[in-house]
């Protein structure tokens, strides 16, 4: 009896979730004894045309973690699409959009001016700018073409599951493993974590007041951070409340406010406005200026109530129309 | 798939002079969901209603819309027309194209359009709305009155009267509250306490009515027909079920103590009633004062109780009182002449505040009714009334009007009159407010018979000199510079909300207005409700208002006690916030939003409940809460995204 064919595949991402498959550790070796890795550019060479060679739905599973960036990333996820029965967004980036997400709050020009001649460490002085054609000693060089937004997986190409997380727990990565190779997966479309927020399993949910209030929001960097009390009640932003659970509290445990890695709650379409509903119920006051003056403390708002969640917030486009 | 009937209402030519009704109909026939539609002139009278009736039975319909006016008008007619067929009622809902479409707008083409999709949002609403069931609980047909003057008493009796069983809760040790306090009355000049004697004695005798005397509400649960009241029963140091008031350690008290009744003008002792007519009219022992609480010695009043009422190993007790509504009747407080260094700041002590003059003007007052200064005890001869102080002066004071000081002004200066015929009466005052039953001719009285001197204008400046104190202002009349060297100046100081009325509120989940007055549901249609319900309001704790109108308030506020009362039942109407606890962390966000308490922490359970009956359904929680889990019924977000999709797409 063959194996049942897996593929590991990569986006714009930072490589924490191919750790997060290292992770697993020993875990790691039943799963490679069960199945046939036919793609997993950080450990294994194959090529795009390994891939192209098998015929359709071959593949059991893809995990592609990574946001989508460029032209070659979607023709590669368009190709796993084709070759897998079941694709699975793996990690915050391919799920939300990830960090790489902001960079919907600049234009594509402005990314790549900062990137290539504006940034102080850049050394340019000819001024090349990456192009999808470069004639280089009288031959062309082809680079994949960086696409004007920045998309979670599911904006390109059909999700069949996602296992949230930057990166992904190994226990929950266990777990989605197990299910697909007993065949134990639940309805498509499912978020493979659990339904409810960061709360409910928060090591600090007792030292919370009955009634939430903030007068003040501080800052992780300029503040004292208590190491058993519940942030936001001690006005430190924490996405705990809107954000998935199933993370183990890492970050919690590490005396550090939720950032929202896991996305938002089962229904939730947009984490970042939901987030900001709740802060906004809760400031200590009445008085419109004073509200106001108390919101204004927070300074990213974007990357802060959005930090993983950009390209899948309620269809909000920061990128300028000119493009 | 739902089947939907859809009934499109031409309201005359309110909406089809708009509108192109038959337009609309045509391009709605074949919408999803859409099993019926037909329009009709209007749709709310008997044929429209039964046009809806008819087809709901013969097509088995399970969703209506009917687009019309308002669903503030029409609503509950519609709902009915559905129910009484057998639909459920929140399975029906208005498509507003009358307020929202046609009467704001001019272009037929665009307002046809418009009204199209108005329609289309209602139907995928329809589409996802629950059957639901009005919210339904007991109700405890008991009710606590919160302040024993005159207000409380009347709303106390009337409820009782009616059959109901009341709490009476008064901080004093006696009911009566300032009304007792008054000489006679404006404007039939009858003494006021034989008209309301009477009536504490009922309150007393009234076997529905328990008399909490000398008591305070500490804390408040619980909602509508269902409160749940904390009082503290301040320890009085008498037993008084022993106690038959019979005096004696009144009498014998060497500790003489400013008394609080009589405005400071006279003593009590330092165990006490506040005046002889109390009710309950038993004492209680002041502790602060008492010599044997001071030194551990005395015990006079102990040694001497023939009923061995004295008690010194009182404490303070808490009472649990179930209830199903509370009247608040409060009352006021002057404003304090310590506030108003413009006029002495209380230091003058010929400078006296209204009450105080009802305490001298009182035949069973210090002076035994002979109008005294208080200062050496002589007859004055010049007396100033001063009205609008602090009232009717937003820069320094209040802006608002304090109502009664018009007229007991007029009084006080008329029984003056009455008094010391030889003496001469000056009202300075800003306007004559007399807008009262008999209240114009009172003062016409008092101005013509009576020759009370009105003078319009402003207090400038008042001073003591050589016994007199001196008052200058403006007579605006006359436009001439006024100086009087008067013997006694009385001050209609602002009407304020009794001490404790913050706090009170708070307790009661309450609105407080920007005076400090406890704020009424509506100010003209629901003037005895406070904004919570269940809770009521009496008296000048509302807003300053003079005996009649604290009687009538009183008796409304009962009456819509009773008319709680009246039913098995509560009803409420079930468009409220749930949450759904697959999806609820507890992370507790809701609960401090919601302004009518009606959430809490299960921490247990680690979800948020929600008290059905407290929850106006206002959706502040549906805003605030950051994963989902509240709801509103039949106005969801899944229900909201279906009808921006059905109108966007």
């Amino acid at each position: 009896m063959t194996k049942p064919k897996v593929a590991f595949y990569w986006c714009a991402s930072c490589g924490g979730c191919e750790e997060a498959v290292v992770d697993l550790a020993e875990n790691i070796l039943p799963v490679i004894a069960a199945v046939e890795i036919v793609l997993w550019p950080v450990a294994l060479d194959f090529k795009r045309q390994d891939i192209e060679d098998l015929p359709d739905g071959a593949i059991l599973a893809s995990f592609i973690n990574g946001a989508i960036r460029t032209t070659e990333q979607e023709e590669m996820v368009q190709l796993l699409r084709c070759k897998s029965q079941i694709v699975i967004a793996f990690g915050s980036c391919a799920q939300l959009g990830g960090i790489p997400g902001l960079a919907n709050l600049s234009t594509r020009e402005t990314l790549l001016k900062t990137a290539y001649l504006t940034a102080p460490s850049v050394v340019n002085p000819e001024q090349v700018l990456p192009a999808q054609r470069t004639i280089v000693d009288g031959k062309e060089l082809e680079l994949p073409e960086l696409q004007s937004e920045v998309r979670a997986l599911d904006q390109v190409i059909a999700v069949d599951y996602y296992v949230p997380g930057c990166a992904p727990p190994p226990d929950l990565v266990q777990q989605a493993l197990t299910a697909l190779l007993e065949n134990k997966l639940p309805p498509k479309g499912t978020v493979l974590a659990p339904q409810k927020a960061l709360c409910e399993t928060c090591p600090r949910k007792d030292t919370k007041p009955d009634i939430l209030k903030i007068g003040a929001i501080k800052r992780v960097a300029e503040a004292p951070i208590p190491t058993d009390k519940c942030f936001l009640a001690e006005g430190f932003i924490c996405l705990g409340p809107a954000t998935r659970g199933g993370c183990g509290e890492r970050c919690i445990r590490a005396n550090m406010p939720c950032e929202g890695c896991f996305g938002p709650i089962e229904g939730v379409t947009d984490q970042g406005a939901k987030f900001l509903g709740a802060l906004s119920s809760l400031i200590d006051s009445t008085d419109e200026q004073e509200i106001e003056t108390i919101l204004k403390t927070v300074l990213d708002p974007a990357g802060k109530f959005y930090m993983f969640s950009l390209p899948r917030s309620l269809g909000v486009r920061f990128l300028d129309k000119s493009e | 798939m739902r089947k939907i009937g859809v009934f499109v209402c031409h309201c005359g030519i309110n909406i089809a002079g708009t509108v192109d009704v038959k337009a609309v109909v045509d391009l709605l026939k074949d919408y999803p969901g859409v099993a019926y539609i037909q329009d009709y002139k209007y749709m709310c009278s008997d044929p429209g209603q039964n046009l809806i009736k008819t087809k709901i039975k013969e097509l088995n319909l399970d969703g209506v819309v009917v687009a019309a006016c308002s669903p503030t008008l029409h609503e509950a007619t519609f709902r009915g027309a559905s129910e009484s067929v057998g639909l459920n009622p929140y399975r029906t809902e208005i498509a507003n194209i009358r307020e929202q479409c046609s009467w704001v707008h001019h272009d037929k083409a665009a307002a046809t359009a418009k009204a199209q999709l108005i329609i289309k949002a209602a139907i995928e609403k329809v589409k996802l709305d629950e059957e639901l069931q009005p919210v339904k609980v007991p109700i405890t047909r008991r009710a606590m009155v919160i302040g024993g003057g005159i207000a409380g008493i009347q709303a106390a009796l009337s409820i009782a009267n009616s059959g109901y069983e009341v709490v009476l809760v008064e901080r004093q040790s006696s009911i009566g509250g300032h009304m007792a306090q008054l000489s006679e009355t404006f404007p039939t000049l009858d003494c006021s306490q034989c008209i309301l004697t009477p009536k504490m004695v009922e309150v007393a005798q009234h076997h529905k009515i328990k008399l909490l005397a000398y008591a305070t509400v500490e804390d408040v649960s619980g909602f509508v027909g269902n409160f749940k009241v904390k009082i503290k029963q301040k320890a009085r140091y008498v037993d008084w079920d022993k106690c038959t008031g019979c005096g004696i350690c009144m009498e014998k008290c060497p500790v003489k103590v400013p008394s609080e009744f009589d405005e400071e003008l006279a003593n009590r002792k330092a165990i006490y009633t506040p005046f002889p007519q109390a009710v309950p009219n038993k004492p209680v022992l002041d502790s602060a004062h008492c010599t044997y609480f001071k030194t551990g010695k005395c015990q006079i009043c102990k040694k001497l109780c023939p009923f061995d009422a004295i008690d010194y190993t009182q404490t303070d007790t808490f009472i649990e009182e179930d209830v199903g509504a509370i009247v608040v009747a409060t009352g006021y407080e002057l404003y304090s002449l310590k506030s108003l260094p413009e006029y002495g700041g209380g230091k003058i002590v010929d400078v006296i505040d209204g009450l105080t003059f009802e305490r001298i003007l009182s035949a069973s007052g210090p002076y035994g009714g002979i109008v005294r200064r208080p200062s050496d005890g002589q007859v004055p001869r010049e007396v100033v009334f001063i009205k609008c102080v602090g009232s009717r002066d937003p820069e320094n004071h209040f802006p608002y009007c304090s109502k009664v000081c018009c007229m007991y002004t007029t009084k006080h200066a008329m029984l003056y009159k009455h008094r010391v015929p030889e003496g001469q009466a000056y009202v300075f005052y800003m306007d004559v407010r007399a807008d009262g039953k008999g209240y114009e001719e009172f003062y016409q009285r008092a101005a013509t018979e009576d020759q009370v001197v009105y003078l319009r204008g402003k207090v400038a400046k008042l001073y003591r000199e050589n016994g007199k104190v001196v008052v200058t202002g403006i007579d605006t009349l006359s436009n001439r510079m006024i100086e009087i060297k008067a013997d006694l100046v009385v001050l209609a100081s602002a009407i304020r909300p009794a001490a404790g009325i913050t706090e009170l509120a708070k307790l009661l989940k309450i609105g407080i207005d920007q005076n400090g007055f406890l704020t009424e549901a509506h100010p003209k249609l629901r003037p005895v409700e406070s904004l919570t319900a269940g809770v009521y309001l009496a008296g000048c704790a509302q807003a300053p208002r003079d005996i009649p109108d604290a009687v009538a308030q009183a008796a409304g506020a009962a009456a819509m006690v009773t008319t709680l009362f009246a039913r098995d039942y509560l009803y409420h109407e079930p468009i409220i916030a749930g949450v759904n606890t697959d999806l609820c962390s507890g992370c507790g966000i809701c609960v401090g939003v919601c302004p009518y308490a009606a959430r809490s922490l299960n921490r247990s359970k680690g979800v948020v409940e929600v008290n059905e009956i407290l929850c106006e359904g206002c959706g502040a929680c549906v805003a605030a809460c950051p994963s989902g889990a509240a709801q509103q019924k039949n106005l969801t977000d899944e229900q909201i995204h279906q009808m921006i999709k059905a109108i966007l797409t």
